[in-house]
């Protein structure tokens, strides 16, 4: 074989192999950090992949304003996200092809076991973070526009509190990352139930505010318009809303952690 | 193509203007970076100094070493920095966790190797000769190592720009042990993930045109020490 010869072996090996890793059978989800740091995708995605050998889905973890965002470009064929308004206003943009309900959990206020603030036993969220803002607790933000965020800036808007100063601290990371610094700090924060329960034991936080109804956090699955794999999207979309993936994620925490982490409710409201 | 252009000129406004988050960051930068490159002079030319002059038995494991420790992956030591500093860790007691202490001593740990490998090079590269000859002149122990230092001072300052110009570009390090907190360890690397991330493009591109004109200058510099030192060693060694 000629040097020429092996040079464009080499290059059709090459694109070959990155081919395979971008080919049409690849599903980009963007989805939010709580999904993937509470380990969910973890146990769903082999058995989607076992309905589904030929997809493969490659699971991008970004906040849901971050996740609509690539999607609106285009970067992402299915978004799994759970901020209500900001879903709303994707979909009224025409971006989506459809959106469908998969499964609820709850929002939770917490915060050192001390509690400073004395928030616990509080009817609200809003008058919870208003009695933080007023104390001299911190409070840890995500600050990135995931749905975390836009819930806590709901709250904020409620209790006609503008959070600034040094005792709100915005960083730009996961859910993950934000409870392991509040930890650290022993300051409040807002969470998904879900992430706080799988990752309770390295945390030094105790759940000091829940039940208020405002607290429900709903995540949608979001088929895009733009999406370079509209079939794989929507056979994505179709197994997470149908009985047997419904069935995984009402099952997914029982064993780890002794409790459901996410409710399935497809098809319900 | 639009994005990438309009986010440019809406960069460079943000530049011009003075936006207090922009130049915050950068401020930041500056000082986080800088304090490590500092520290790290202060114990990586003298380490150097010494490995390039002594011999000594395990000498050349001591000098495998500090250029092992130029390919330190930023996030290893992130890693490490953070299960020192947390609270859960030998120095939580610190309280360093989150601030700018944390993130210059782990950029202190990325930028000492370095500065000790260049320097180890530095002193090597000046001819033994050079301090013979002084000494056999009536200098003393130190006047002589001074002297060498003097001689090998442009690379010294080489040393410098490169441990900044590593250091300055990291992002995993900082983001793991400063948390990325706005307008207290949010610095140039991190900021622009997060920009990034958010579909802030301008201002990430502000910070990224800012950062790209540090590097280009300390490597512009090392640049400039590497070509003029062959001309600066020709009379020593005639």
């Amino acid at each position: 074989m000629s040097p020429a010869d092996s040079f464009k072996l080499a290059l059709a090996l090459i694109f070959a192999l990155v081919s395979c890793s971008t080919g049409t059978h690849e599903i980009v989800l963007a989805s939010t950090t709580s999904t993937e740091d509470s380990g969910l995708f973890e146990a769903l995605l082999p058995a989607f992949r076992r309905a589904h050998p030929d997809y493969r889905v490659r699971v991008i973890a970004v906040g849901s304003g971050e996740a609509l965002r690539l999607a609106e470009r285009g970067d992402a064929d299915v978004v799994l996200a759970h901020s209500p308004r900001a879903e709303e206003k994707f979909m009224a943009a025409g971006h989506g092809e459809s959106q469908r309900p998969v499964m609820f959990n709850d929002f939770v206020i917490v915060g050192p076991e001390a509690d400073g603030a004395a928030i616990s036993g509080l009817r609200d969220a809003a008058s919870a973070l208003a009695r933080i803002a007023s104390s001299s607790a911190r409070f840890v933000s995500r600050g990135d526009d995931s749905g975390t965020h836009a819930k806590e800036r709901e709250f904020w808007a409620t209790a006609g509190v503008e959070p600034e100063g040094s005792w709100y601290v915005e960083t730009g990371q996961g859910i993950g990352a934000v409870l392991m610094m509040a930890s650290e700090k022993q300051a409040y924060t807002l969470t998904d139930r879900g992430t706080y329960l799988s990752l309770r034991d390295q945390l030094l936080l105790t759940v000091l505010m829940e039940g208020d109804p405002a607290l429900r956090n709903q995540y949608s699955v979001i088929v895009v318009r733009a999406a370079s794999n509209l079939d794989g999207a929507r056979a994505f979309a179709r197994w997470i809303t149908a009985p047997a993936a419904q069935k995984l994620i009402g099952e997914f925490g029982l064993e780890r952690f002794g409790r459901q982490l996410f409710a399935p409710n497809a098809g319900r409201r | 193509m639009d994005v990438l252009l309009e986010g440019l000129r809406e960069a460079l406004g943000l530049l011009l203007s003075g936006d207090p988050y922009v130049w915050q960051i950068i401020a930041r930068s500056l000082q986080v970076s800088g304090g490590a490159v500092i520290l790290g002079l202060l114990v990586g030319i003298p380490l150097g100094t010494w490995l390039g002059l002594a011999r000594f038995p395990g000498r050349g494991l001591a000098v495998a070493l500090v250029n092992t420790g130029l390919a330190l992956p930023p996030v290893v030591v992130g890693l490490f920095v953070y299960v020192l500093l947390s609270r859960q860790g030998p120095l939580g007691g610190l309280g360093w966790l989150y601030t700018p202490s944390a993130m210059i001593a782990a950029q202190f740990v990325l930028a000492a190797p370095y500065v000790a490998a260049i320097t180890l090079a530095a002193v090597g590269s000046v001819p033994p000769e050079l301090r013979l000859q002084a000494r056999a002149l009536g200098a003393s122990r130190w006047q002589a190592l001074l002297l060498h230092l003097r001689e090998a001072r442009l690379s010294l300052m080489a040393a410098v720009a490169a441990g900044f110009g590593a250091v300055i570009s990291e992002v995993g390090a900082v983001m793991m042990v400063g948390g990325n907190v706005r307008g207290e360890t949010r610095v140039m690397t991190t900021a622009i993930m997060l920009e990034t991330r958010r579909g802030r493009f301008a201002t990430a591109m502000a910070l990224g045109l800012i950062l790209l004109a540090f590097a280009f200058a300390a490597n512009a510099f090392i640049t400039r020490v590497q070509q003029a030192q062959p001309r600066r060693r020709r009379p020593l060694t005639s």
